[in-house]
Parts: structure tokens; C-alpha cells; sequence
């Protein structure tokens, strides 16, 4: 998202009212920020809600029959139609469902006759255990790994170390989440018995579900850092740094690690909300209670309001997340605030 | 196997890359030659090895071994042969879906391009917000859709590749539509559609190219990831996705079950990812040729050799209250001579300029001095010291940081545009001279308002990018003036500089080092900013000294060396040139 959007002028109403008054509160970064994010936010949040409204009346066919099933009774498809209010026509089924979402009211579950939030707020929190802390040990991994092999790599030196990181992470970070996530399940579950391998009844069990999820972007990660601490590292600031002459931690910490930070987070954002579909998919690996489960086993048992709530949520946490990196590049490189180029 | 496609663009538009690169690039040859593989695999397997991969047999949950390299299923079915014969399956499904993202977001791209601009805001505003969803959502909603099945995970991730290769398509179209060619094409009467065929998209090909062997690949594995949860190909067709299902339940008993499957995938998603990278590096010529390998000459040697010649005239013996003494400094790249027994000294309170053409090793000079040259360049001399402090040694950092001051060409690259000046500006004085923040801060405000910068305590609070280049480098002369340095190293300060702020700036160095008595290595390439302001001046060129003289015979006209004189010739001329040196 934010390396998109880069390149285009900012919200003209922001820049328009800033220059007629003089100094307005508009001038202030962050208030600039938070309009020009705003528009991007909510046209998000319509796309994501009409997508999702849209589910039940783009199936093919007749969608009462198909919930139905091919041997149901003409009295349960009617009941099923009346459910959905598909005899109503289509703009005022979208007023419904939009004033429904508004009361927070996502509908019933055909499945379990329970509200479809409460569905929702139970899985929610498992998805966000394991998803929070997958996304903290990918920075924590991939940024100090990207950064030492830059460091020890810089100017053409060590090339085997070079070589030989590209290729392990490059490997590394192409086995998608699913297949680590059982190689992790037969080595250290099975094989060693270290871990349990499934279920989230304890700590131990989130154990290799995180790792599953960060090991391989994290490496993706690290290559993206590896690459920038090169070019960082022969910026001028970096030779003005040098010609402080700072103890190495302060030159490539304080000097060179915000810099990476606004690239790598720039280029890795669409990696960290990537993370969120592997999530989806890695739950089911060690049958975990969380929203990827969910959704499923919602789609395989034609559960629509349950699939509608659950694609709302998780789209809805990819938008936090991206807007959690803009925040953090605000914070780092106060440029990008304003909406101009960075990263590029 | 985050391709991010401003950077695509922007590589694309710097131009096409060499041709010989194809044969450079050990990746996309490798990564080509798995992808071979796999569709040698995908076409012969199922006619192949559909025997063992189908029939049913009594050697069930067999181990690996022999027989079966990597095992049988409970159905008493060989695993590799089952593995294998998935490949035209998965390879399949992955094509189809690339081809539909392909397609569909390259039409979408283009066509945001030739619609109205009212349309064209829309489509490119839901792109980005579509953009920002992971692909395995949007594809969730497909799945959900059109149900379970193999025909729809293709559908659902294509159609959520879309948005990727649309914004893509659109930035690098954009880019190349405002060029020359296509605005010619435009007025010679070539309708849209024509031109973009034609003459746009010959033009961004390569990173579509890219993008394309990356999805590829995430299709495979998003694809494979769908028929694994339950959602993509049903029994009894099977993928690499549904053997690894297929694996779990068993996984106690059998767990080998799940590496013939596990294997392709990571095969798969590596040779892509391989490719994709070779790829890459063809289209963008940034990383076409490697880093320059440093060979690290032996100094000795070096030193041997320059020896022989000294006749420089300024190392003259006796004067030891020179602040700099350099005598015979010799700086060598991979065997190239860039500084070639060049001798001087600067005394206390005096300006010494070093003058001459881009190239002459003027500046090499410099970083010499200040033991900053670039990685791969190695510089030795006979002497080489600041005071009583041996440059050629190691040196404490502090007395290094505080004795020689650097002020370097163009100011809005030599500040880190991620920290406040005031953190920048007193980093010296805290780190080496342990002076509290609020101690150097008012040193560096009381040096700032000596220099002539307006409202230093609010320029302290701010970053690099809301200041002039002047004032930006009015602030590198304060820093590097804050500690009493005993030589200032300043090179080329004023050359990034508009004329008009360069004479100011010129002026307030001039006056800084009268009242401070400080002694400075001025290096510019202008012979004219050099006799204003430097006491002696030396004139280089292709690393050696070829003339000394003095700022006053500059300013006279005066000059004996006929280099000099073609220096000072052809500065009228110069003048225009300075904004690109």
C-alpha cells in the first residue's frame, strides 16, 4: 500500500484549505497524514464490505439451492431464502446488511444457529496469538541477520558469506508456511517429541505454528535488508557519520538502521500482511481453533454469514497492519508523512 | 516474494540492460533449468508412472527404502510416483492462474491508462485498496463463491493476482507514456490502443516478465495451499497440495508420506524464486555488475616505489609547527595510481587549496587526509601527520573526531535524512567530548548563530529535508567548527551550492577561520573561489602536483605553469558549468 500510493499527489481538499489559510492545523505532518490515510482507510473498508456482501448473490445459480443442498426440500430452500432475504431486491439487501455491520450485527450462523460474532469474538483472539507474535519475530529475526551479513559483506568483502546467505535464504524463504509447518511437525513434534502438534491448549503449542509462519518470511525479510544495508551503507551521510568517527553499534544503529527501517518496511509490508492469509492456512495444519479453521470449515459447509464475519475480520486486521507499518515509517522518517517518495 | 513495483518501474525506465548479462546470471540458470525440469516431469510422468502412482497394492505404509525411495500410502501406492505425476496437475493449475492474473490486470492496467481521468482515479484508488488485502483473502471469497474445487482455486488466485499486476502495469506504463516516442506516435495520429501495443508495452516487458516468474510461483504455492486446507482439488484427482492433506492424517504412522509432496513444493517455489531473482538483476542494471572487488595492494610496496621521486619543493625540512604534513601520499585502486606522490603542508591559520579538474585526485587527497577513502582504495606515504598524530597508524577515534573537521560537497546527502540536525550536530561533542545534551547544545546553538543561521534553537528540532542547502551547509561548517579542530577539511563546500549562496557561504568560512585561526584543506574545482580564498594554492592534475602558487598570483592573473594559466583561461567559461561538477 504504501509503496503504491507513492508518486501520486497528495488529497488536493488537505493541500487546497492548508495554502488558503496559511498555517492551519493541516500543515501539522501527522494531521496531513491521518486525512490523506483516512480517504485510503475508508475506501479499503467499502471495498472489503461490498466484496463481502457480494458473496451470496454473485454464486452461481440459485444461491438458496446451493446453500440448500441438491436434496433439501422446496420448504427449506424457501425458509433459506427467506433467511437471506433474497427475495428482496439486491440495493436494499446491501442498506440492510451495510445497517447491520453499522449495529455490529453480522448475522446468524446457518451452522450453529449462534450469532455470527460471537463465532468471530472467540476465534479472533487465537489468530491474533499466533499472528502478532509471527509478525515481531520476523523483524526481530530478519532485521539483525539482514543487517550483520550487509555489514560483513559491505564493499564487495567476505563474497562466499554472500553467496552462500543469498541462497540458504532465497531456499528458505520460498517453502511456504504449510509445508514448514509440517516438516516442523514431523521433526520436533513427532520425531523429538519437544512440542505438541496441534491444538492451543498450552504455550508449547504456539510454538511451531509462530515458527512456521515467520521462519520463511523472515529470511525474505532478511534478504530485502541485506540489500539495503549495502546501499545504505554507501550513502554520504554514512561517510559524514564516519568522519565522526562513532564506535561501530552507534554508526550502524543510530546512522544506518533508520534508513533501512524506511525501505525494509516499505518494501516488507505487503510480507506482513501476506502473513495473515499463511496464518489462515497454517492453522489448519495443527488444527488450531482460530479464524483460518473457521473459514474452512465454514466454506466447505456453505456457512455464508460465517464467511462473510470471518473475511471482514481478517481483511480488517491486514488494514491495521498496514497501517501499523505507515504509523512506524511516520515515526522513523518523518518524510513520508507527507505523502511524497520514499523507499524508491 | 515481495515485488515491489515502484521499484520495478523505476528499474525498467532506467533503460534496457546489457545482453551479455544472460550468460552472468548462474541463478536464472539455475532456476531455469528446475523449472525445465519440472514441465519434463509434468509431460512424462502421468504417462509414465501412472501404474505405480495409481494401482492399488498390498504394500501398504511401506517405509522408504528400496523398492519405494520414498515410501508407499495406506492405499499401498508409491509416493514418489504419486509426487510426480501431481507435477502436470500443479504445473497446470499455476499456469492457468498466471495467465488469468496476467492478463486481466495488464487490461486493467493499460486500461486505467487510456481512460478518462475521472475513471482512471477510480480504478487506480480500488487497485490500491485491493492491493492492501493478501491475495489469500480475496481468494478466500472466490473459494466461497464458486465452492470447493480445482477450477476454482484457479479462478480465486488469479483473479486475486490481479490488482498486483494491474498497479504494475499502470506505473510502468505511465512512466514510458510520457516519453519522447510515444508522444511522437501520439501526434503522427496512432490511436491509443495502437500505441500502447506497439511502442509502451515492447517497453515494459522485463519487470512484467519478473512479476510474472514471482506469481507464478505464489500461485503454485497459494494454489497447492487451497487444495491442502481442503479447498482446491478434490479426491481423486490430487495436486502436491492434496498428497500433503492426504499425508496429515497418517502422519503419525507414515510421517514420510509428506516428503515426496513437501519436496516438489519447495522445489517448485525455489526455482521460481531463483529465476525470478536472475530475472530481476537482468532488468535492473543497478545490480547487473557486482561490487568492485577491493584488492588490498601491500602499502609497503607502494611505498617503495614513490621513493624515487621526490622533487617536490613544499615538504621542505625544518618548519615542525605544520598543523598537516603530507609528504609522498600515494593512494592506489586495484593497482591504479589515483594520487601520485603528492607532498605539502598546511601551518597554523593557514588556507591551502588544492585545485583542479574532476578526476585530478584532489578530493582523494582529501579523504586521504581525513582517513575516509572509499572501500578498495589504499593510501601510503612516507609521512602522513596532523600534528604529533601519525595518520598512517590507528589513531584514537576521539583525537581523529575532534582535531580534524569535515565539511563535505553537497549538503543534502552528507546529513541522515532520518535524524534531527541537533542530534547530528552535537553527536561529536556528546560521543568524544562527553558533554551533556544540553551543554553541546548550546555550544552547537551559539556556533550556528555565529555562522549566521537563522532561529538555530528551531533548526535543532529539525530534519535535514526542511532546510536550504545553504543553510544546511552553514550548519556543516558550525558542527565541524564546535570542536576547535586543528586542520578543516572542506571539500568542495560550496560546489552543491546556488552562486549566489556560495559567495555568502564562501565568506562566513573565510571569516570563521580568521577569528578561529584555524588551519584548512580547501578543495574545489573552481580556480577562481581557490585564489579568493587560500593563502597557498597547489594545482593537481592526473593525481600530481604540477604547479605551487600562492592565492595572490591568482588574484593577479599570475601564472607561470601553463596548466595553470589553461585553468585560469578557461574559468569565464567554467562559470556556467559549476551546477554539474
Amino acid at each position: 500500500m504504501t509503496a503504491t500510493t507513492a508518486g501520486e499527489a497528495p488529497a488536493p481538499t488537505a493541500g487546497g484549505h492548508a495554502r488558503a489559510r496559511g498555517r492551519s492545523v493541516l500543515d501539522l505532518p501527522w494531521v496531513r497524514f491521518a486525512v490523506r490515510r483516512a480517504g485510503g482507510l475508508a475506501l479499503a473498508l467499502a471495498l472489503l464490505v461490498t466484496v463481502t456482501f457480494l458473496i451470496v448473490p454473485l454464486i452461481p445459480g440459485d444461491p438458496a439451492r446451493a446453500i440448500a443442498g441438491s436434496t433439501a426440500s422446496p420448504q427449506a430452500v424457501a425458509t433459506i431464502r427467506a433467511d437471506l432475504g433474497l427475495d428482496r431486491p439486491l440495493p436494499q439487501r446491501f442498506a440492510e446488511y451495510v445497517a447491520g455491520l453499522a449495529r455490529g450485527d453480522l448475522g446468524t450462523s446457518f451452522r450453529y444457529r449462534v450469532p455470527v460474532s460471537d463465532v468471530v469474538t472467540a476465534r479472533l483472539p487465537y489468530t491474533v496469538q499466533l499472528a502478532v507474535p509471527a509478525i515481531a519475530l520476523v523483524l526481530v529475526l530478519a532485521i539483525p541477520l539482514g543487517m550483520a551479513v550487509g555489514v560483513l559483506t559491505r564493499g564487495g568483502r567476505r563474497r562466499r558469506l554472500d553467496v552462500a546467505f543469498g541462497a540458504l535464504a532465497g531456499t528458505v524463504a520460498a517453502v511456504p508456511p504449510y509445508v514448514m509447518g509440517t516438516l516442523l511437525v514431523v521433526v520436533f513434534a513427532i520425531g523429538l517429541k519437544l512440542f505438541p502438534p496441534g491444538g492451543a491448549q498450552t504455550q508449547a503449542s504456539l510454538v511451531l505454528p509462530i515458527l512456521a509462519l515467520a521462519v520463511g518470511p523472515a529470511c525474505a525479510v532478511a534478504r530485502v535488508v541485506r540489500a539495503e544495508t549495502s546501499s545504505v551503507l554507501e550513502q554520504e551521510f554514512l561517510r559524514t557519520a564516519r568522519g565522526r568517527r562513532l564506535p561501530a553499534g552507534r554508526l550502524y544503529l543510530r546512522h544506518a538502521l533508520p534508513n533501512l527501517l524506511t525501505s525494509v518496511l516499505t518494501l516488507t509490508g505487503l510480507v506482513l500482511t501476506s502473513l495473515l492469509g499463511g496464518t489462515v492456512v497454517i492453522e489448519n495444519v495443527f488444527s488450531y481453533p482460530g479464524l483460518g479453521t473457521g473459514i474452512v470449515q465454514a466454506i466447505v459447509s456453505k456457512d455464508y454469514p460465517v464467511i462473510q464475519g470471518i473475511i471482514l475480520c481478517v481483511g480488517t486486521l491486514a488494514l491495521v497492519v498496514n497501517l501499523l507499518v505507515d504509523v512506524v515509517l511516520g515515526i522513523v522518517d518523518p518524510r513520508t508523512l507527507t505523502g511524497g517518495h520514499h523507499g524508491g | 516474494m515481495a515485488v515491489d513495483t515502484a521499484l520495478l518501474a523505476e528499474a525498467a525506465l532506467r533503460g534496457p540492460s546489457a545482453r551479455k548479462a544472460w550468460r552472468r546470471s548462474p541463478s536464472l540458470l539455475a532456476g531455469g533449468t528446475v523449472l525445465l525440469t519440472l514441465v519434463v516431469v509434468g509431460v512424462l510422468a502421468p504417462v509414465l508412472l501412472s501404474g505405480p502412482a495409481g494401482t492399488l497394492t498390498g504394500d501398504a505404509n511401506l517405509r522408504p527404502g528400496g523398492a519405494h525411495w520414498l515410501g508407499t500410502d495406506p492405499f499401498g501406492r508409491d509416493a514418489l510416483a504419486r509426487a510426480l505425476v501431481a507435477t502436470r496437475l500443479t504445473l497446470l493449475m499455476a499456469a492457468g492462474a498466471t495467465a488469468l492474473s496476467f492478463v486481466a490486470g495488464v487490461a486493467v492496467g493499460a486500461g486505467a491508462l487510456l481512460a478518462p481521468p475521472r475513471v482512471r482515479q477510480v480504478l487506480l484508488r480500488v487497485v490500491d485498496a485491493a492491493v492492501a488485502f493478501p491475495s489469500l483473502v480475496l481468494a478466500l471469497v472466490i473459494a466461497a463463491v464458486l465452492g470447493a474445487g480445482a477450477g476454482s482455486a484457479v479462478v480465486a488466485i488469479g483473479l486475486a493476482g490481479v490488482p498486483g499486476f494491474a498497479r504494475l502495469t499502470y506505473n510502468l506504463t505511465q512512466g514510458v507514456a510520457t516519453r519522447d516516442f510515444v508522444t511522437t506516435a501520439h501526434l503522427l495520429g496512432v490511436p491509443g490502443p495502437r500505441v500502447l501495443a506497439r511502442h509502451v508495452l515492447p517497453n515494459v516487458s522485463g519487470p512484467l516478465l519478473v512479476l510474472l516468474t514471482s506469481s507464478f510461483a505464489l500461485s503454485l504455492l497459494e494454489i497447492s495451499g487451497l487444495s491442502f486446507v481442503g479447498l482446491g482439488v478434490q479426491s481423486p484427482q490430487y495436486d502436491w497440495g492434496r498428497l500433503l492433506n492426504e499425508a496429515l492424517p497418517s502422519i503419525y504412522t507414515s510421517p514420510w508420506l509428506v516428503l515426496a509432496p513437501s519436496l516438489m513444493l519447495v522445489l517448485a517455489g525455489a526455482g521460481a524464486m531463483l529465476a525470478g531473482d536472475g530475472l530481476a538483476r537482468l532488468v535492473d542494471p543497478r545490480q547487473a555488475h557486482g561490487a568492485p572487488a577491493g584488492t588490498r595492494s601491500t602499502r609497503r610496496a607502494a611505498a617503495a616505489v614513490t621513493d624515487v621521486a621526490d622533487g617536490a619543493d613544499g615538504a621542505g625540512a625544518g618548519s615542525d609547527d605544520a598543523v598537516l604534513v603530507v609528504d609522498g601520499l600515494v593512494v592506489e585502486a586495484a593497482g591504479r595510481r589515483l594520487v601520485d606522490d603528492v607532498s605539502f603542508r598546511v601551518r597554523p591559520g593557514e588556507v591551502v587549496g588544492l585545485v583542479g579538474e574532476s578526476g585530478s585526485g584532489k578530493s582523494t587527497i582529501a579523504m586521504a587526509v581525513a582517513g575516509l577513502l572509499a572501500d578498495g582504495l589504499v593510501a601510503d606515504a612516507r609521512e602522513l601527520r596532523l600534528r604529533d598524530m601519525d595518520l598512517l597508524g590507528r589513531p584514537p577515534a576521539r583525537r581523529l573526531a575532534t582535531e580534524i573537521g569535515i565539511v563535505f560537497q553537497d549538503p543534502s546527502a552528507t546529513f541522515n535524512p532520518a535524524l534531527r540536525l541537533g542530534s547530528q550536530l552535537t553527536e561529536v561533542l556528546r560521543v568524544h567530548l562527553r558533554r551533556s545534551r544540553t551543554a553541546s547544545r548550546d555550544a552547537v546553538v551559539a556556533a550556528l548563530t555565529e555562522i549566521k543561521v537563522t532561529e538555530p534553537r528551531r533548526r535543532l528540532r529539525q530534519h535535514p529535508h526542511e532546510l536550504s542547502g545553504g543553510m544546511l551547509q552553514r550548519a556543516s561548517i558550525a558542527a565541524a567548527l564546535s570542536t576547535e579542530p586543528a586542520l578543516l577539511v572542506a571539500d568542495e563546500p560550496t560546489t552543491a551550492l546556488d552562486v549566489t549562496v556560495q559567495a555568502e557561504v564562501l565568506r562566513q568560512l573565510r571569516r570563521l577561520q580568521r577569528e578561529h585561526g584555524t588551519a584548512v584543506l580547501f578543495i574545489s574545482h573552481d580556480i577562481g573561489v581557490v585564489g579568493a580564498l587560500c593563502d597557498t594554492v597547489l594545482v593537481l592534475r592526473d593525481g600530481r602536483v604540477v604547479d605551487r602558487t600562492t592565492g595572490a598570483a591568482l588574484r593577479a592573473g599570475a601564472a607561470d605553469h601553463p596548466w595553470t594559466a589553461a585553468l585560469l583561461a578557461a574559468r569565464p567559461g567554467a562559470r556556467h558549468e559549476e551546477a554539474t561538477p
